[in-house]
């Protein structure tokens, strides 16, 4: 079987698509490879995109994942600033944007995600910025001045993050959210009443349960200098903006594995050894929705630490061997001088325990269900979080009293 | 240019010079250290650039923050002298640096 992989296509030339050309190499694999990506530059960090990278502490060239010797010495065609536009499962070739058409014997979509879009009157002006991709980021951080005035739409992750970024570099900074708290989707409301009342100690204006209706660009006067944005919310208050960042979510990037009639369900669906509906092709990272074993149902992570694993484990099994990915997820958030560390998926649980003081700054919520522990998150408060990585794999039953008592070791709170 | 020791799990020794103000975890991953596999970038939320410093070293070196203090603690099997490779910034006066790499990461 595996003498008949001669060459290995790799869509997609992010954090997964990266690992999977270390991990193929690294097998032994000695045929053809190409990794194939939309972006001109070679594979880059993300996560600091909205921190490090954006306040200039971070010049590009850290943020690539390797350098460009790596590839050249792993025998790896880069096609760069090539977008794959179709898939040809029959013929097993994909077609690029400039025709050239590529034959495979396995192929790797790692296909990403891309940002959500408004759709409100005035969502495409000039100044309204979207924060994924190097390019966005790039654009964004030239447009940052200190006296800029910056509206955020949207109050999860990506806003929050470069809502303290954008207040560090002195900018006027609003944020507004559709739901009553931020990070709703993601953390417990004491962690969102935490980071909430850190932005706004800060100077950040947050605004919770609001719409935006429309973007407008408003002319200059004669006592106002330049033109600028104005955003209408439907609460009836229309807030001024030099630059609106906009980050309301992200969307699996599926378009080549559905027009081939790969099956697809919010991303490709894919089994726990990264396969996808047929047998010559595989996905790993934001784009797939993974059936995780340890949670005994799908799930679609945009984390880096599951692209990582998952460009792994597809690499492992193009091969032909036969790994499970069933990492229990992670994730982190820096803002202001506040860590957020999260380890596992809250869903499903029945208790939800405070632990310590959120006033010390340094505290976590335990997610129970049956006492089994589901997830940590961590504020400022690693000892929680890593202990938490351990108990939540091992499938640990907690003493919710216990959990609840800051004084106990979470390891020992059983 | 600073010069960084690595000794890999496997007994192999490694040196690399590496230029001052990048920390210790993206000199190894430029060099492709095997071991060091910083998932997170640098952002002290993984633990899998832990390193196990040289005696010698480890006391010319600022002492760990509390946040990178309590990853160690669950780090894989930590000592004395563990330390996140992503929390050590290299400078002139850190020439010869010399660590091992635990190995589980390997």
């Amino acid at each position: 079987m595996e003498s008949a992989i001669s060459t290995i296509l790799i869509v997609g030339a992010g954090q997964a698509g990266s690992q999977a050309v270390d991990t193929l190499r690294r097998q032994g694999f000695g045929g053809r490879l190409v990794l194939i990506g939309d972006e001109a530059e070679l594979p880059y960090q993300r996560p600091p995109l909205s921190k490090k990278y954006l306040s200039g502490e971070l010049a590009q060239d850290r943020l690539l994942l390797r350098h460009r010797a790596f590839y050249e010495e792993h025998r790896t065609e880069l096609l760069l600033g090539s977008r794959a536009i179709r898939l040809d499962r029959g013929t097993r070739s994909v077609t690029l944007a400039n025709a050239a058409q590529l034959s495979y014997d396995r192929l790797l979509l790692c296909l990403g995600a891309h940002s959500r879009r408004l759709t409100c009157p005035g969502h495409e002006l000039a100044g309204v910025h979207y924060l994924r991709d190097l390019a966005d980021a790039a654009a964004l951080r030239a447009a940052l001045t200190p006296s800029a005035r910056v509206v955020i739409i949207g109050g999860g992750y990506i806003g929050l993050e470069t809502a303290a970024t954008c207040r560090k570099q002195g900018c006027t900074v609003t944020v507004l959210e559709m739901a009553d708290r931020v990070m709703n989707r993601v953390v417990a409301p004491d962690v969102s009443a935490y980071f909430a009342e850190d932005h706004r100690a800060q100077g950040v204006e947050i605004v919770c349960g609001t719409r935006v209706v429309g973007i407008e660009r408003e002319q200059g006067t004669a006592g106002h200098g330049a033109s600028h944005l104005s955003v209408a919310c439907a609460h009836g208050v229309a807030y001024p903006a030099d630059i609106v960042v906009v980050g309301v979510g992200a969307i699996a990037t599926t378009d080549l594995a559905q027009h081939a009639g790969l099956a697809c369900d919010n991303g490709i669906t894919v089994d726990e050894h990264c396969r996808t509906s047929d047998p010559a092709i595989f996905a790993a990272g934001d784009c797939t929705n993974q059936y995780s074993p340890h949670y005994g149902r799908r799930m679609r992570l945009e984390s880096v630490d599951n692209a990582f694993e998952q460009g792994k484990t597809a690499a492992q099994n193009l091969l032909g061997e036969s790994h499970v990915h069933d990492r229990i997820p992670w994730f982190w958030s820096d803002q202001f001088e506040n860590k957020l560390l999260i380890v596992g998926i809250a869903q499903g649980a029945d208790e939800v325990v405070l632990r310590g003081d959120p006033a010390s700054r340094s505290f976590s919520v335990c997610y129970l269900k049956d006492r089994e522990l589901l997830a940590v998150e961590a504020i400022n408060h690693s000892k929680d979080y890593m202990a938490g990585r351990k108990l939540i794999a091992e499938r640990a039953r907690l003493n919710p009293n216990k959990v609840r008592d800051p004084q106990v070791a979470l390891k020992d709170a059983v | 240019m600073p010069r960084v020791v690595f000794l890999e799990a496997d007994g192999r020794r490694r040196e690399v010079d590496a230029p001052a103000g990048i920390s210790l975890m993206e000199a190894a991953k430029q060099h492709g250290i095997i071991g060091i596999v910083a998932r997170c970038g640098g952002a002290c939320a993984c633990a899998s650039c832990h390193v196990y410093v040289d005696p010698v070293w480890f006391a010319r070196l600022a002492p760990p923050e509390e946040m990178e203090q309590g990853m160690l603690e669950s780090a894989w099997e930590p000592r004395a002298t563990s330390r996140l490779g992503c929390q050590i910034t290299l400078a002139a006066a850190l020439d010869g640096l010399t660590v091992s790499v635990p190995r589980a990461q390997a």
